[in-house]
């Protein structure tokens, strides 16, 4: 008897969203990177198009964050100057930079706005990959700091966040002017994604100048919240949901790195063996999972960890033969 | 849910008169605004003054599409008009409305439709009338499903219509509408598409828009994945929205009414 494959059809598509611009499109990048485009749930190729494999932005801030000792080591020489940092995540294959502008904090320095940019204007004069700058956090200061960014590297094509529910007016009318994209944050909660994605559309941002941060839990600490989230979207994308459709960036970094089974040492817990590997694939581990999910953009901060990610999106990559 | 917008037909006045005198105008404008209302797809239909469908009905498909881009539900039992109207469309995707169950309308209609790779609506009517029970229109679905294979027809290639009646003088028909509409989404898989004429549910009753979103929504409890209706009537749109959100068709957003419109 023939076996039929069963292939699902689906009726939309993530966006295709393109980040960076190069000197003919106005702005200074010698690389671009662009996401999306998929007609199928990831990887599944033999049903409909995955055009883009998924990419790795690393993290690098803007003051020394004196992260874990395993971190604090590959970074000891360039985590007090953000030109550096970002030179050296290039080396170690990054994608994109990923610069959180911390020092912005009314607690952490409280960089003035044209500070910032300045910072900016350096990591963009150092690189030639492309940008996702995010605020302190802070929302007063954030509104304050991210149109002068925004401005500071019009042409440039950023990605610039983030967009909350209750905070994005201020960045979305930023990157409208300034020609940049918008990254839309959400609580891990599909209807507040969504909404927040309309909210964004109606300030009149189309839609594909949008990507989503739906809050990203570590393995361990809810990582199957985030999943079944991302799932949920692509599934309402793919059935031609336009406000899911776009893609979608995970913080991975930030959340592995504060999981108490990357911290603690070996000292004081032997059974889970070595701690540096432990960490690393604490963070590789749940980057995988999230791509099986549909991430786009993974935010990342071990080199050996982006080796991983990178190698395994890689061989996810390979159609298959069906 | 698919929202086949009813307006423009002869039979109302307005585009009555356009069809007779070829005024594309009236049309346009009930194409824009059926969009904006949330329309899926346009049914076009001359009404019964045409004096020759086969030249009005692929005017009329002309016409509409120069304003839009929706597919058309071509509303007529004249096949040979349907035939002009499917070339005047000239690309896939339009729906044959309709046919009842009997052979010679299937031997005639089901070829069309894959030739012009066109959905058919298929009503569940016999010969002998409108049937009363739910398993003799199941059993006439299932006619239409048998027969869509022969011809190279998927399933979901036919937007079965089980019938409804007004509620004032035939109030027995609707639930057995309703069960039809449940029995036909386990007939095949994937399963036959439903659908069903709205209005009829309230014909010559003093609450016509009351009575039409509560069918409208009961409907869609029980399955209903399409129906000709009036696209403007913006109480009935909104109840639909609310109905597909809380069967978890759509996803929840706190302007989850005004996105359906927009999709």
């Amino acid at each position: 008897m023939a076996t039929n494959m069963l292939k699902e059809k689906y009726s939309g598509k993530i966006n295709t969203v393109t980040l960076g611009a190069t000197k003919e499109q106005g702005g200074t990048r010698t690389s671009t990177v662009t996401v999306g485009g998929e007609s199928t749930m990831p990887f599944l190729q033999f049903e409909g198009d995955m055009p883009l494999k998924p990419v790795v932005a690393m993290e690098i801030q803007d003051i020394n964050p004196g992260w874990h000792p395993v971190l604090n080591q590959v970074y000891a020489e360039v985590m007090d100057c953000p030109v550096a940092w970002a030179k050296k995540c290039v080396e170690f294959g990054a994608d994109m930079i990923y610069l959180k502008l911390a020092g912005a904090h009314p607690d952490n320095g409280d960089k003035s706005p044209e500070d910032c940019a300045k910072i900016v204007k350096d990591v963009l004069a150092a690189v030639g990959v492309p940008l996702i700058v995010v605020g302190c956090g802070e929302d007063e200061k954030d509104n304050a700091v991210l149109p002068v960014v925004a401005e500071a590297a019009a042409g440039e094509n950023l990605l610039i966040g983030c967009a909350k529910q209750d905070n994005y007016k201020s960045v979305a009318a930023a990157a409208m002017v300034h020609k940049h994209k918008v990254l839309a944050a959400s609580p891990l909660d599909i209807n507040i994604c969504k909404q927040l994605n309309i909210l964004i559309s109606e300030l009149g941002l189309a839609a594909d100048n949008v990507l989503i941060d739906p809050s990203t839990a570590a393995l361990g600490y809810g990582i199957e919240y985030t999943y079944s989230i991302l799932e949920r979207g692509r599934l309402g994308a793919l059935s031609g949901d336009k406000m899911l459709s776009q893609p979608v960036i995970c913080q991975v970094g930030y959340e592995a790195w504060r999981a108490k089974e990357a911290v603690a040492t070996e000292e004081d817990f032997p059974n889970w063996g070595n701690q540096a590997d432990r960490a690393i694939l604490w963070e590789a581990m749940t980057a995988t999972g999230l791509l099986q999910g549909g991430a786009h953009v993974m935010v990342l901060r071990h080199p050996e960890a982006v080796r991983l990610v990178k190698k395994n999106a890689e061989e996810l990559m390979v159609k298959a033969e069906i | 849910m698919i929202l086949i917008g009813e307006r423009i037909n002869g039979m109302f006045k307005d585009i009555g008169k356009a069809v007779r005198e070829h005024d594309p105008k009236p049309l346009q404008e009930w194409a824009v605004k059926q969009k904006e209302g949330g329309a899926h797809y346009l049914d076009v239909n001359t009404g019964p003054n045409s004096e020759d469908q086969t030249v009005d009905l692929p005017w009329m498909v002309k016409t509409v599409m120069e304003v839009s881009d929706l597919p058309l539900a071509i509303d007529t039992t004249d096949y040979d008009a349907m035939e002009a109207a499917l070339i005047a469309y000239g690309k896939p995707g339009a729906l044959i409305n309709s046919i009842g169950c009997e052979q010679e309308k299937i031997d005639r209609v089901f070829p069309m439709a894959a030739k012009y790779q066109a959905d058919v609506v298929c009503l569940c009517i016999s010969k002998s009338g409108i049937p009363k029970s739910a398993e003799e229109r199941v059993a006439l679905a299932m006619e239409f499903v048998a027969n869509a294979e022969v011809y190279g027809l998927q399933p979901d290639n036919l937007f079965i219509d089980p019938i409804i009646l007004p509620v004032n003088v035939a109030q027995e028909h609707a639930v057995e509408a309703l069960e039809t509409i449940r029995q036909i989404k386990l007939l095949s898989n994937p399963a036959p598409l439903t659908t069903i004429g709205l209005s009829n549910v309230s014909q010559k009753t003093p609450h016509r828009p009351l009575l039409n979103r509560t069918f409208a929504v009961m409907a869609m409890t029980a399955g209903l994945d399409s129906a000709i209706l009036d696209a403007n009537d913006d109480m009935m749109v909104d109840a639909i929205a609310s109905a597909r959100v809380i069967l978890n068709k759509d996803i929840y957003c706190d302007s989850y009414a005004k996105v359906f419109r927009q999709r």
